[in-house]
C-alpha cells in the first residue's frame, strides 16, 4: 500500500475515470484527515457526486488509488463492504425507505448485524431503543416516530436521513448537497445537525450554497473538470484567480 | 380398332421422318452404309462420317460404339435400338424419334470390336469438342473429366488449339487432365494433372481423385490425397457458409420478431408483452387480404404480399395506438404492470382471433416470386428466406431512417431522454408516446406479413416468438437498434451451429442459458449505454 | 430466538388465518366422510380434490408474494419450482407403482419400458422411498433458484430483466421436460399413479389426508412468511424492494436478502407442486409452461400483493372464478382472464385486500406507496 496515506483517513491519489471517452474524474488527488471536516464546492459536472461514486463503491476508477484508513484499498470492495468498512452516504435526493415508518428506518439504520440471519432472529434491545430515541430527538422527529417516512416533508426527509446515517455510526459521512431545496431555518438547523456529527465523525460536505458552506467554517476544496483546483479556506479559495475564472466563466 | 389409330397416329411422324431423312441425305446413306460391308470395311465408315463434321452423327455413333446400333433385315435400315422385352424398339439413327417395334429375329446388330470402340470414342470427342455450339463443346468437356477417357487425349488437345472461350477451354483443360491420369503419361505430368483436377474440379473430382489415391504410383496417390483433403476443406467452408445462411435467415425472422419491440421496449421502455398479438394481427390481415384477392381478384394474388404489407401496418398500429392511450399511459414508470397488463390484453386478442377465426392453422399462400431456389456457388438459397431476409433489413434501415432523421423521430428520442424538457419545448408528449408505440405495433404488424410465409398462421403464432424477441431485445441491449440487429443475427447464427451438434430443441434451450448467464455478466446487453445518466 | 421469531409471526390476523385453515384441515374432511352423501352439510368428493387444489395454488401465490410482494423481485418463472416439485413428487409415485404399470416391469416406469430403456438413469434413484423424495421436493427446486438467483443478483439483474429471465428460466425447462430423452416422460408426464405411502391414491380417505396436508402446508407456510416479514429481515425486504441501492449504502448485502428469500419461496413453491400432483393425478411438462407463471402472478395481484392474505384469497378467487367460467362460457375465460389483469393494474394496483384494508384504516393522508418499483427505481 501507498506509504503516503498512512495516518490519513480517506486517500484518493491519481484517480481518473471516463464514461465513454467523457473523463468525469481527472486525476484526481485528496487526502482527508481522522476527524476531518471538508467541504467540496465546484460548477456542475465538476465531478463531485462521481468522486462519491467512486469512494463508496458504486463507481470504480479507471486508474488511481482510492484507500481508506490507511491501508484499506477501496478499489477491492463494493458498495456494502465499503458501508461495513464505516463510510456512509447521504444522496443529493434525500433517499429514505417510503414504506417504513421513522423508527423502522432507524432501526434498519442502526449500527448492527446485518446477514440474513442475525437479521431474521433480531430482536430489539433495550440499548438499541434508546439509540433510536435518541437520533429521534437529536433530528427533532421524536413527534413522527410511528408515521411513513413518505409522510415526511423535505426537510424531514432529509434529517432522517442524517439521521440514519448518525444510527449508522460510520468513521466517514459522505453528505451530498444536504441543503438542496430547503428554507433557510432549515438550512442552519442542518448546518449545526452537520457541526454537531462532525464533533466525533469526519465529514465530506459537497454543497453549492456558498453561504451555507461559510457557516460551516471549514476547508474547502474546489473542484472543476474531474480535478482539484484549489484547496483552503473559504477566503484563501474565493481569491483565488482560477477558481474565480471558473465560476465566472472566461 | 386400336392398332389401326395408332398406326394413324405414328403415320405423320413417321413421314417427317423420312423427309428429314431425305434432307439429310449424305448423313443418313453414310449411316446406312454401316450395315453393309465386313468387320475391317468399319474404320473406314466411321472415318467416313465423321468428316461430314455433323453433330448429328453423335447419337448414332455412341450407340454403335456401346452395341445398340442395329440394322432391320428387310431394309438394311440402320437404327439406334432399346430392348423391349424379347424385341427392339427402333429409333431414327438422326433425329432420335421412335420408329417401330421388331422382334429379335427382324434386327441385326452392328458389330464393333475394342480397337474400334477407342476410334469411336475419339471421333465422337472430336466431332462434339469441336462443334461449332459452345454448350456442347463445354457438355463433351464435362463428360469427359468425369469419364476420365484416355481415347479422348488427342481429340482433346486438337480441341484445344483452336479453342476460344476462355469457359469452355478451362473444362477442356480438365477434362485432359483427368484423361491424362488414366493414361500411362509420366508421373510428374499426372501429378500436375491431379492439382489441376484438385483445384478446378471440385465436388466431381472427388470419385476419380479417390480412384487415384490408392493409385500404385506413391507421388500421384499422395497428391490425390492432399486435393482430396483441399476440396474437403472448400466443402466443409461452403458447409459452414450454409449454415451461416441458414442462421442469417433465422436471424432476419429474429429480428423481424423483435424490431417492434426494439422500439416500444428498447426506445420507450413499455414491457408490450402483446407484441406477439401485434405480430399475428399482421399475419391475419395477411390472410384476410389473400382470402378477398382468391375470392374476387384471383389474377392480383402475386401482389397480395405488397397490399397487406400497409394494411398490416394500420390495423396492428391502430391496435397498439388503442392500448396505448387506453391502458399504458396510465401505468408509465410501473414496468412490471405495464408487464401484467399487456399480457392481459394479449390473452384477449388471442382469444379474439380464436373466436374469429378459429383455433387451426390459417392456409396463407406463398406468391409465386417467392417459391424456388437460388444456387450460389455451394449454397442453395430459397427464395423466401432469401425475401425475409431482404425484407428484415429493409425494415431496419426504414425504422432506422424514420429514428434519426425524420422530426417524428427527433420529438420520439427527446421524450425518451427528457420528457419534462421535451414538454415544455411544446412537443406533444402524450401524442409522441402514442404515435410510437403505434410505430413499434405497426412494424411488429409488417414482420407479421413476412412471418405469415414461414411460420403456421394460428391465434399462437405471437406466443412462439415473444420470449425470443425479448431475448434479442435484451441480449443486443436495450435502447440501440444496431444491437437488436446484431443480436438477432449471432443468436440467429449460433442457434443455427448448435443444432447439427446438440439437435434443435437442445440448441434452443443452451441459447436461453446463454442468454440467462450472459445478461447476469451484462445487465445491460451486448451494446450497453456506459455512464451515469444510464442509472439516474 | 426462534420463539420469539414465532411469537412475532403470530399477529392478530395470523392467528386467524391459520385458524381458518387448521379448521377447515379438519372440519372438511370430516364432514366429506362422517356425513352420508345426502346430508345438506355432505362435502362431495370432487369439491375435496377441487379446494386442495385452490389450497396449493394458494400456498403457491404465497410463495410467489413472499418474494414479489416484499421484495419486488418479480418472478415469471415461479411455476418452475412448482412443476419441479410435482415431478419429485411424480417420480416417487411412478416408484410406487412397480409391477402395476402396464409393462409389468417391476422397476422401470411405463414410459421407459416403452423407449426400450435398459436401466433406471441416474437421477431416478432413491425416489422409490418417500423421505428421499420429501428432500427432493424442496432440495430441488432450492437449488435451482440458489443457482439461478445466485449468478442473477450477484450481478444486479433487477426490474423487468429479471422478470424475462426468469421467463426464459422456466421456457428452457418447459423445452427440456418435452425431449424424451431426458428421462421424464417427455411430452405425457408422470401419471397412472396409484398410491402414496401404501394408501390407495383414488381412495376418499387418501383425498381427504391430501386436503388436510395442502391446508397444514399452507398454514405452515404463512407462518413462515409472517415470521419473516415482521422480523427485522421482512424490513430489510421492503427496504430492498423500495430504495435497494439505498440499503445497499447501509451495509445490507442486498444478494444475499434476495438469494435468500428466493430460495424459501421456491422450496414452498415445490411442497405446492408436491402436495398438487397427487390430487391432479398428472403432471407434464405443461405446468412449466411461461404463461402459468404469469397466471400466478395474477392471483397474488388480485387477491393483493404486499400482504400474506391477499395471494390466498387471490389464488382462490381466480380459481373459483376459472372453474364457473370454464364450465359455462368456455370461450370467454380467456377474455376474462385477459380482461382482470387489465382491470387489476389500472384499478385496483394493491388487489382486493389491500383495497379492503385502504377503507378500514383510511386515514388524511398522502398513500403509502404499497408497490414502489417506481420510487426504488427512482431512488437508484
Amino acid at each position: 500500500m501507498t506509504k503516503a496515506a498512512q495516518g490519513s483517513l480517506l486517500y484518493l491519489d491519481g484517480v481518473s475515470v471516463a464514461f465513454d471517452g467523457f473523463k468525469a474524474i481527472n486525476n484526481l488527488s485528496l487526502v482527508l484527515e481522522p476527524g476531518e471536516m471538508r467541504a467540496i464546492i465546484g460548477p456542475n459536472g465538476a465531478g463531485k457526486t462521481t468522486m462519491m461514486d467512486i469512494v463508496t463503491g458504486k463507481t470504480r476508477p479507471d486508474t488511481g488509488d482510492v484507500i481508506f484508513d490507511g491501508e484499506i484499498d477501496l478499489t477491492h470492495h463494493d458498495e456494502t463492504d465499503i458501508a461495513a468498512l464505516g463510510i456512509g452516504r447521504k444522496f443529493q435526493k434525500p433517499t429514505v425507505f417510503e414504506s417504513h415508518t421513522v423508527e423502522d428506518n432507524l432501526e434498519l439504520a442502526l449500527d448492527r448485524r446485518r446477514g440474513v440471519f442475525a437479521t431474521l432472529f433480531y430482536d430489539q434491545t433495550e440499548a438499541d431503543r434508546e439509540a433510536i430515541d435518541r437520533i429521534l430527538e437529536t433530528t427533532r422527529l421524536t413527534a413522527r416516530r410511528r408515521e411513513l417516512a413518505a409522510n415526511l416533508s423535505h426537510g424531514q426527509k432529509q434529517w432522517l436521513e442524517i439521521g440514519m446515517l448518525l444510527a449508522q455510526n460510520p468513521k466517514l459521512l459522505l453528505v451530498d448537497e444536504p441543503v438542496a431545496g430547503m428554507t433557510d431555518a432549515e438550512t442552519e438547523e442542518t448546518a449545526r445537525l452537520l457541526r454537531e456529527i462532525a464533533q466525533n465523525h469526519s465529514v465530506v460536505v459537497v454543497e453549492h450554497d456558498m453561504g451555507f458552506v461559510r457557516e460551516l467554517d471549514v476547508k474547502v476544496t474546489v473542484l472543476a473538470e474531474g480535478s482539484v483546483l484549489a484547496e483552503g479556506s473559504l477566503d484563501h479559495v474565493s481569491a483565488d484567480q482560477k477558481v474565480i475564472e471558473n465560476y465566472l466563466g472566461r | 380398332m386400336k392398332p389401326v389409330c395408332r398406326l394413324f397416329a405414328v403415320l405423320p411422324v413417321l413421314l417427317l421422318l423420312l423427309s428429314g431423312a431425305r434432307a439429310d441425305d449424305s448423313l443418313g446413306d453414310l449411316i446406312d452404309a454401316l450395315a453393309t460391308g465386313k468387320l475391317k470395311d468399319r474404320a473406314g465408315q466411321i472415318e467416313a462420317i465423321a468428316e461430314t463434321g455433323d453433330p448429328q452423327a453423335v447419337p448414332a455413333l455412341s450407340a454403335l460404339r456401346d452395341g445398340a446400333l442395329y440394322f432391320r433385315k428387310s431394309d438394311k435400315k440402320v437404327f439406334m435400338t432399346e430392348k423391349a422385352g424379347t424385341g427392339f424398339v427402333l429409333f431414327d439413327p438422326i433425329s432420335g424419334t421412335e420408329v417401330e417395334t421388331l422382334a429379335k429375329g427382324a434386327v441385326k446388330k452392328i458389330k464393333v470390336n475394342n480397337k474400334l470402340r477407342r476410334q469411336l470414342t475419339a471421333v465422337i470427342g472430336s466431332m462434339t469438342l469441336e462443334s461449332p455450339d459452345a454448350d456442347t463443346r463445354l457438355a463433351a468437356a464435362r463428360t469427359i473429366f468425369k469419364n476420365g477417357d484416355v481415347s479422348a487425349l488427342e481429340a482433346l488437345d486438337a480441341a484445344l488449339e483452336s479453342e476460344q472461350d476462355a469457359e469452355v477451354r478451362a473444362a477442356m483443360e480438365l477434362a485432359r487432365a483427368s484423361a491424362l491420369l488414366k493414361s500411362d503419361a509420366q508421373t510428374f505430368e499426372k501429378v500436375k494433372a491431379v492439382e489441376l483436377v484438385g483445384t478446378k474440379g471440385g465436388r466431381d473430382a472427388v470419385p476419380l481423385l479417390k480412384e487415384l489415391a490408392s493409385s500404385t504410383d506413391e507421388s500421384v496417390a499422395q497428391a490425390a490425397e492432399r486435393q482430396i483433403a483441399e476440396i474437403e476443406k472448400a466443402q466443409a467452408l461452403w458447409n459452414s457458409a450454409q449454415t451461416v445462411w441458414y442462421g442469417i435467415s433465422l436471424g432476419s425472422v429474429l429480428l423481424l420478431a423483435a424490431i417492434g419491440l426494439a422500439v416500444t421496449f428498447g426506445v420507450m421502455g413499455v414491457i408490450n408483452m402483446a407484441h406477439g398479438e401485434m405480430v399475428m394481427l399482421g399475419a391475419y390481415t395477411t390472410f384476410v387480404v389473400q382470402e378477398v384477392i382468391r375470392g374476387s381478384f384471383p389474377g392480383l394474388f402475386d401482389y397480395s404480399l405488397l397490399m397487406a404489407l400497409p394494411l398490416a401496418f394500420l390495423v396492428a398500429g391502430a391496435c397498439g395506438f388503442a392500448m396505448e392511450r387506453g391502458i399504458i399511459r396510465f401505468l408509465y414508470g410501473r414496468p412490471l404492470e405495464t408487464l401484467l397488463a399487456t399480457w392481459g390484453v394479449s390473452l384477449i386478442l388471442q382469444q379474439a382471433i380464436r373466436t374469429i377465426f378459429g383455433p387451426t392453422n390459417q392456409e396463407v399462400g406463398n406468391p409465386s416470386w417467392m417459391s424456388g431456389a437460388y444456387e450460389l456457388g455451394g449454397l442453395t438459397l430459397t427464395a423466401n428466406r432469401l425475401w425475409i431476409v431482404v425484407f428484415a433489413l429493409i425494415v431496419f434501415a426504414a425504422l432506422f431512417l424514420v429514428l434519426k432523421r425524420t422530426g417524428f423521430g427527433l420529438q420520439m428520442r427527446a421524450v425518451t431522454q427528457n420528457r419534462q424538457m421535451a414538454s415544455s419545448m411544446g412537443i406533444r408528449t402524450p401524442w409522441v408516446d402514442a404515435l410510437t408505440f403505434a410505430l413499434g405495433s405497426g412494424i411488429a404488424g409488417i414482420a407479421g406479413v413476412a412471418l405469415s410465409q414461414i411460420a403456421n398462421v394460428s391465434p399462437n403464432l405471437g406466443q412462439s416468438y415473444i420470449i425470443d424477441s425479448f431475448m434479442v431485445v435484451v441480449f443486443g441491449g436495450v435502447g440501440n437498434l444496431w444491437g437488436t440487429l446484431v443480436g438477432a443475427m449471432t443468436l440467429g447464427v449460433a442457434n443455427k451451429f448448435l443444432e447439427p451438434y446438440a439437435g434443435a430443441v437442445l440448441a434452443k434451450i443452451l441459447i436461453l442459458v446463454f442468454i440467462i448467464l450472459f445478461i447476469q455478466k451484462r445487465p445491460r446487453g451486448l451494446f450497453a449505454l456506459k455512464g451515469r445518466a444510464v442509472e439516474a | 430466538m426462534i420463539t420469539s421469531f414465532v411469537f412475532k409471526a403470530l399477529d392478530r390476523r395470523a392467528i386467524w388465518v391459520i385458524a381458518v385453515l387448521v379448521g377447515l384441515a379438519v372440519l372438511v374432511p370430516l364432514l366429506n366422510l362422517a356425513l352420508p352423501a345426502g346430508h345438506p352439510l355432505h362435502v362431495p368428493n370432487y369439491a375435496i380434490s377441487l379446494m386442495g387444489k385452490y389450497l396449493n395454488y394458494a400456498l403457491l401465490a404465497l410463495a410467489l408474494d413472499l418474494v414479489w410482494g416484499f421484495c419486488g423481485i418479480l418472478s415469471l418463472g415461479h411455476g418452475a419450482f412448482f412443476a419441479l416439485g410435482g415431478y419429485a413428487m411424480g417420480m416417487y409415485l411412478m416408484r410406487q407403482i412397480g409391477s402395476r404399470g402396464v409393462y409389468g416391469d417391476p422397476v422401470l416406469p411405463d414410459f421407459m419400458v416403452f423407449l426400450n430403456w435398459q436401466e433406471l438413469p441416474w437421477f431416478w434413484y432413491g425416489f422409490d422411498t418417500f423421505w428421499f423424495a420429501a428432500i427432493m421436493i424442496v432440495l430441488v427446486p432450492g437449488l435451482l433458484a440458489f443457482v439461478f438467483g445466485w449468478f442473477a443478483f450477484r450481478s444486479r439483474v433487477t426490474g423487468v430483466y429479471l422478470s424475462i429471465i426468469t421467463q426464459a428460466m422456466t421456457y428452457a425447462l418447459l423445452l427440456a421436460f418435452f425431449r424424451n430423452e431426458m428421462g421424464f416422460g417427455g411430452n405425457n408426464g408422470l401419471t397412472d399413479f396409484k398410491d402414496i405411502l401404501g394408501f390407495a391414491i383414488q381412495a376418499d380417505t387418501t383425498r381427504a389426508a391430501l386436503f388436510s396436508a395442502s391446508a397444514l402446508a399452507l398454514s405452515a407456510a404463512f407462518l413462515i412468511c409472517s415470521g419473516i416479514v415482521r422480523s427485522k429481515f421482512g424490513k430489510v425486504l421492503v427496504a430492498v424492494r423500495d430504495a435497494e441501492s439505498r440499503s445497499r449504502f447501509f451495509g445490507y448485502r442486498v444478494e444475499n436478502v434476495k438469494l435468500f428469500v428466493f430460495v424459501i419461496s421456491a422450496m414452498m413453491a415445490g411442497v405446492a407442486g408436491a402436495l398438487y400432483v397427487p390430487q391432479v393425478g398428472i403432471i407434464n411438462p405443461g405446468e412449466f409452461a411461461p404463461a402459468n407463471s404469469i397466471e400466478i402472478v395474477v392471483w397474488t395481484a388480485v387477491g393483493g400483493r404486499g400482504t400474506l392474505v391477499g395471494p390466498i384469497v387471490g389464488a382462490v378467487l381466480v380459481n373459483a372464478g376459472k372453474s364457473v367460467f370454464t364450465a359455462a362460457f368456455p370461450e370467454f375465460w380467456l377474455f376474462a382472464l385477459g380482461a382482470l389483469f387489465v382491470a387489476v393494474t389500472l384499478f385496483l394496483p394493491k388487489g382486493i385486500v389491500g383495497a379492503l384494508s385502504g377503507l378500514r384504516k383510511w386515514r388524511p393522508r398522502r398513500a403509502a406507496p404499497v408497490m414502489a418499483d417506481a420510487a426504488g427505481e427512482a431512488a437508484e
